[in-house]
């Protein structure tokens, strides 16, 4: 059908013809639905085919690259009922077209908001968060998302849309190990829900990484809530770590009754680094983690106490 | 694979193609529209000289596909000049600060810039450095860029002084 498949590793990058062939991605068919429904019918009759279409700032790349080769794209921006957040009771819900950069001015009061709006100014770059969304980055699961930290911190609730209905998944149970889910086939993330913390809760959040919008390399986001001067409940997610997000219970449960000070966040931010497990890769040394993880526990701590 | 016919305006004049659903936004604008002004880099998102405004938001085009941008408008460095050659004044703002060497970068920072300038908000110094900092250039050292904004920013009154730049404790 196409007559210029052949050709691409032949051509050179300066082409002026306007049939040139300079696709890098594999070819693939590809459907805009307008409705969520139609979104699960055209995911169930494809199968295993049927990749989504969210903002495309990670499966274009992986495309580009050819480590993604879906014959089909499901792209969801036409489907318009998907492009909210809607503060509602005490939760937030989100909408699997919410673009990373609605959040850089708070979408809702209180902390959860504030918290919220510092994150998203750390995720990538600013074209990028003006099409990358929110349930996006929980779907593809990144182990350094920001996003993913942040749900699991909160301790959100997922809510999927599939050929058998719809489902809540609690953020613990959804992050399996790097870039895997639980998400089943035909599904669709359709919300992400976290409770809109009241104001007795205070949020910090601390990342590192070498040059401005790259991946961090470690991250904590942390949640308390202080009562009478004590701390009562506790929460901190580590990012950057594993294949996933993950909770530092031990060092969460050592401040349970404390009240805020300098020296209990330094003891919880080297319970912390005690207890993670990094690995040694090509972007640093598992040491060198260990020792972001007390820095940035200790910041996000500190943040929290202040606010 | 999907061939689709597409319709979209890019500054301003209406563009009717037919592509592969595999075709990005920048080979689109390039191939397609003979809009060549719009570079590309790296394709997979680093660079962001391929960044162009869709419905006046800054987006990487190597990260859109074209069949995408079905009835949106599109704005590329092709459009921001006079249609006697004039530079507009943030063009003429990088030549006057040395904010380009070779140009390779030049339409990205310039429609990024576009962007900034054009938002409700006024640029501070730390928004200056944040959002610039989303594209690469491998000649200038960025200083040029950023002074070329800045300048570019004062002259036409969306320049503020306030926004200390902030490090962490
Ligand atoms: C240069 C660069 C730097 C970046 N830096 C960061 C960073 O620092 N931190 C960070 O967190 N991210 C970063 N990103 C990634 C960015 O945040 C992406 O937007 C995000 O990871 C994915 O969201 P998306 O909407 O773009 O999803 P897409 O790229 O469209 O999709 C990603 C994956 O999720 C699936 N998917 C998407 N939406 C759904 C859904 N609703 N239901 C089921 N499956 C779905 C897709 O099928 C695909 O497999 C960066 C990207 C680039 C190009
Ligand atoms: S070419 Fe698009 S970001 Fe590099
Ligand atoms: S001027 Fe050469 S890359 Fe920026």
């Amino acid at each position: 059908m196409d007559p210029v498949g052949a050709a691409p590793l032949l051509c050179t990058p300066f082409r002026t013809s306007s049939v040139g062939p300079s696709m890098k991605p594999a070819a693939f068919d590809y459907h805009a639905p307008a409705t969520l429904d139609q979104a699960l019918d055209l995911l169930r009759n494809h199968g295993e085919e049927a990749r989504i279409l969210a903002g495309g700032q990670s499966l274009v790349p992986t495309m580009a690259f050819r480590m993604a080769r879906p014959s089909v794209l499901v792209d969801i921006n036409r489907i318009s009922a998907l492009a909210y957040t809607k503060a509602e009771g005490n939760s937030l819900r989100i909408g699997a077209l919410a673009r990373h950069a609605w959040f850089e001015t708070p979408v809702a009061a209180g902390p959860v908001g504030a918290l919220l709006a510092q994150v998203a100014h750390s995720i990538a770059h600013a074209p990028i968060r003006q099409r990358g969304t929110f349930c996006g980055s929980l779907a593809h699961a990144d182990p350094a998302s920001e996003w993913c930290a942040t749900v699991l911190a909160l301790g959100g609730t997922l809510l999927l849309a599939g050929p058998d209905g719809r489902r809540e998944i609690a953020a613990a149970d959804w992050f399996q190990g790097v870039f895997t889910t639980a998400i089943e086939p035909g599904e669709m993330l359709a919300e992400v829900r976290l409770p809109l913390l009241d104001p007795g809760w205070r949020c910090g959040f601390a990342e590192f990484s070498r040059r401005a919008g790259d991946f961090a390399l470690t991250m904590a986001v942390v949640a308390i809530r202080i009562e009478d001067g004590g701390m009562r409940e506790v929460r901190i997610a580590l990012g950057g770590i594993g294949g996933r997000p993950e909770l530092a219970s031990r060092a969460a449960a050592l401040l349970i009754g404390q009240p805020p000070s300098a020296a209990i966040a330094r003891e919880a931010a080297a319970c912390a680094a005690a207890d993670c497990d990094p690995q040694d890769d090509i972007h640093a040394p598992a040491d060198y983690r260990r020792d972001l993880v007390r820095s940035m526990v200790r910041r996000a701590l500190t943040q929290a106490f202040a606010a | 694979m999907s061939r689709h016919r597409t319709t979209f305006t890019v500054n301003g004049q209406t563009q009717c193609v037919e592509i592969e659903a595999r075709r990005t936004l920048a080979e689109t604008l390039r191939e397609n529209c003979g809009l060549t002004g719009t570079h590309v880099g790296c394709e997979h998102g680093v660079c962001g000289a391929c960044t162009v405004l869709v419905d006046d938001a800054p987006m990487r085009s190597c990260l859109i596909f074209g069949v995408q941008v079905d009835g949106a408008a599109i704005r590329t460095i092709e459009g921001l000049a006079a249609a006697d050659g004039t530079l507009n004044a943030l063009q003429q703002a990088f030549q006057d600060h040395h904010g380009l060497q070779c140009g390779f970068c030049t339409p990205g920072f310039l429609m990024l810039a576009t962007w900034m300038l054009e938002r409700p908000q006024k640029i501070t110094e730390a928004s200056l450095r944040e959002v610039m900092s989303s594209n690469l250039c491998r000649c200038t050292g960025y200083q040029g860029i950023l002074d070329a904004v800045r300048a570019a920013a004062r002259r036409l009154g969306r320049w503020d002084d306030a926004g200390a730049i902030s490090t962490p404790a």
